[in-house]
């Protein structure tokens, strides 16, 4: 059944909406890896003109970024708003009205969130910030996902047993990839640069000292060139828990791959969804050691926190996919055709 | 006006006194063993064309004789409980061709300073101060001349102050509660007010990358002293 026309344009709004908001954590993650989150010191002005008004001449050094930033985050609210309404309007599951309104409600949090760490000068707030834009960019594309025709007309497929089975595996990943982006939140907000400069050793050790003395040696050490923080033991654990942390990411998402080629090798969304998450957290992993070998590049760092976006991205969506096969399962145990599946959606979804 | 000559009479005598017992501290640090080298620094289109000259990180600036510029050098212990005022004019923490200058420099806790931009190009002065009576703050600059006067009430060695615009621009403000305390010039080479009372003092060298040392001096009154102090390069 081909779905009404509005319906596809709401879709694909909403795919141009999460693919603004990955474009706005990319420039967002430039902020924070090239240190000049605070090179405009005002908000919501820039250096006391209207953001919208600043002069192109002006926007220099780290204001260019910053500024950036602003801007494209000013263009995410406001295809936000405009989603969040046409899903109001046209929509008639109420659950995906309430999403609607839960990402409107979101980026208005981000947007103060954003703008309380400039004018209130709090790094702390930037670790909210920052995990907010991944939880969001998920939420924006979840949308996507199930204003889809996908969404409308999947058929059963797979059993339930073997698609609750892989759910489990990719709740475990997906939650320890939240995880990890948290403790990147909270690295990168610390705006002390890189805590330790090797990989895979840890100041020549499998786990670096961090004794005052030794981190005191440390900072003495270290050849910044630009204002970086000290670094401080916490930070030191923190890098070491995020290099544990990938470990046990990569490896919940290949059992998540492993489980869905022996179990669901006959569902092709779920194959597609897992062969996709492994190449994506391998990346992610690969960019992680590259980062620390590039010295913290704000380039590597800033594709560090993209393909990081787009891995949690991806387990939430395949979780949001896996629960719609158990769903559709569960109504037709006897396997009905997908035309039935999908009268029976439209008079219950 | 009879009570006012008299009272500038004896405060004039105060002074008198006070120079006539207080001792003048002066003195070298040196830096031991081979620093690593200093990173060039390239910097954006705009800022680039302000100054002639290359730049590069100023980790250790090391002069004649191994004298070691840029270190704090302050009276740490011995000065608790006095009370004193800052003389002189507000100091100036200049950006000049997107460069802080000077790199390291010092105040009295509530001494008002200046803060100013000698550039053509948008800069923002934000302090990073670690102790918590400190106000961290953010302050937009944007046009040229442009002068903000500030000051922080409690002591902290050292407060950095950085551009967000330009990240490669920092410089370091010591923060004591006396007037003891100087900079090592290009050579090395330090002096202390030369009102120092008479006493026992614990005097520290401070230096960004090289950590500090100390030596316990005691001076008479009238008395020169020299005290010189040798950094290890880290």
């Amino acid at each position: 059944m081909k779905p009404p026309v509005r319906y596809t344009w709401l879709h694909r709004f909403a795919v141009l909406t999460a693919f603004c908001t990955l474009f706005l954590v990319c420039v967002g993650g430039l902020v924070t890896s090239k240190g000049v989150g605070m090179a405009v010191p005002d908000w919501p002005n820039t250096y006391g003109y209207n953001m919208f008004l600043f002069p192109v001449s002006k926007w220099v050094g780290g204001i260019f970024y910053e500024h950036t930033h602003r801007l494209v985050a000013s263009g995410v609210g406001l295809f936000t708003t405009i989603l969040a309404i046409w899903i109001g309007l046209s929509e008639p599951r109420k659950w995906v009205r309430v999403l609607g309104v839960v990402a409107f409600i979101a980026v208005v949090i981000q947007g103060v969130l954003g703008g309380l760490r400039v004018t209130l000068v709090k790094d702390e707030l930037g670790i909210f910030h920052g995990t907010l834009a991944h939880l969001f960019f998920c939420l924006v594309a979840l949308i996507s996902l199930v204003t889809s025709t996908w969404w409308r007309t999947v058929s059963s497929s797979g059993t339930v047993s073997s698609l609750l089975r892989l759910r489990k595996y990719v709740i475990v990943a997906t939650s320890l990839i939240l995880g990890q982006l948290i403790i990147g939140a909270t690295m990168r907000h610390q705006h002390a640069g890189l805590a330790i400069p090797d990989f895979p050793l840890a100041y020549g050790k499998l786990y670096p000292e961090t004794s005052a003395e030794a981190v005191e040696s440390y900072n003495r050490l270290r050849l910044e060139t630009t204002a970086v923080n000290p670094i401080t033991p916490f930070q030191i654990h923190m890098q070491m828990i995020h290099r544990f942390g990938a470990v046990a990411s990569a490896l919940s998402v290949l059992l998540a791959w492993k489980v869905a080629r022996t179990y669901l090798k006959e569902v092709a969304s779920a194959q597609g969804f897992a062969f996709g998450w492994v190449i994506l957290v391998m990346t992610q992993a690969s960019l992680g050691a590259f980062t620390v070998w590039s010295s913290k590049s704000a380039d590597v760092a800033t594709a560090h926190v993209a393909v990081g976006a787009l891995t949690l991205m991806t387990g939430c969506l395949f979780l949001a996919l896996l629960s719609r096969l158990v769903w559709v399962g569960r109504l037709s145990p006897a396997k009905p055709s997908p035309a039935r599946v999908t009268s029976l959606l439209a008079c219950s979804v | 006006m009879k009570t006012n000559s008299s009272l500038m009479t004896v405060m004039a005598l105060a002074g008198v006194i006070q120079s006539a017992v207080a001792s003048d501290i002066t003195g070298k640090v040196t830096l031991k063993g081979t620093p690593p080298p200093e990173t060039p620094i390239t910097m954006d289109a705009t800022c680039g064309k302000l100054g002639t000259a290359a730049i590069t990180t100023r980790r250790y600036q090391v002069g004649a004789e191994a004298g070691l510029a840029n270190v704090f050098v302050y009276v740490k212990t011995g000065l608790e409980g006095k009370k004193f005022e800052p003389k002189g004019a507000p100091p100036l923490l200049d950006q000049v061709n997107c460069v802080y200058e000077p790199y390291v420099s010092g105040v009295m806790t509530n001494q008002k300073f200046n803060v100013r931009n000698s550039d053509p190009v948008m800069h923002n002065v934000h302090p990073t101060p670690k102790n918590p009576a400190n106000k961290e703050f953010n302050l937009g600059q944007p046009t040229k001349g442009q002068v903000n006067e500030k000051s922080f009430p409690a002591p902290e060695i050292l407060v950095r102050f950085k551009c967000d615009v330009h990240p490669w621009m920092f410089a370091y403000v010591g923060v004591v509660d006396h007037p003891y305390f100087a900079v090592t010039d290009k050579n090395g080479v330090f002096t202390l007010p030369s009102d120092l009372p008479a006493g026992t003092y614990t005097i520290e060298a401070f230096h960004v990358k090289a950590g500090a040392v100390t030596q316990q001096i005691t001076v008479g009154a009238t008395e020169k002293k020299s005290v010189n102090f040798t950094i290890d390069a880290k």
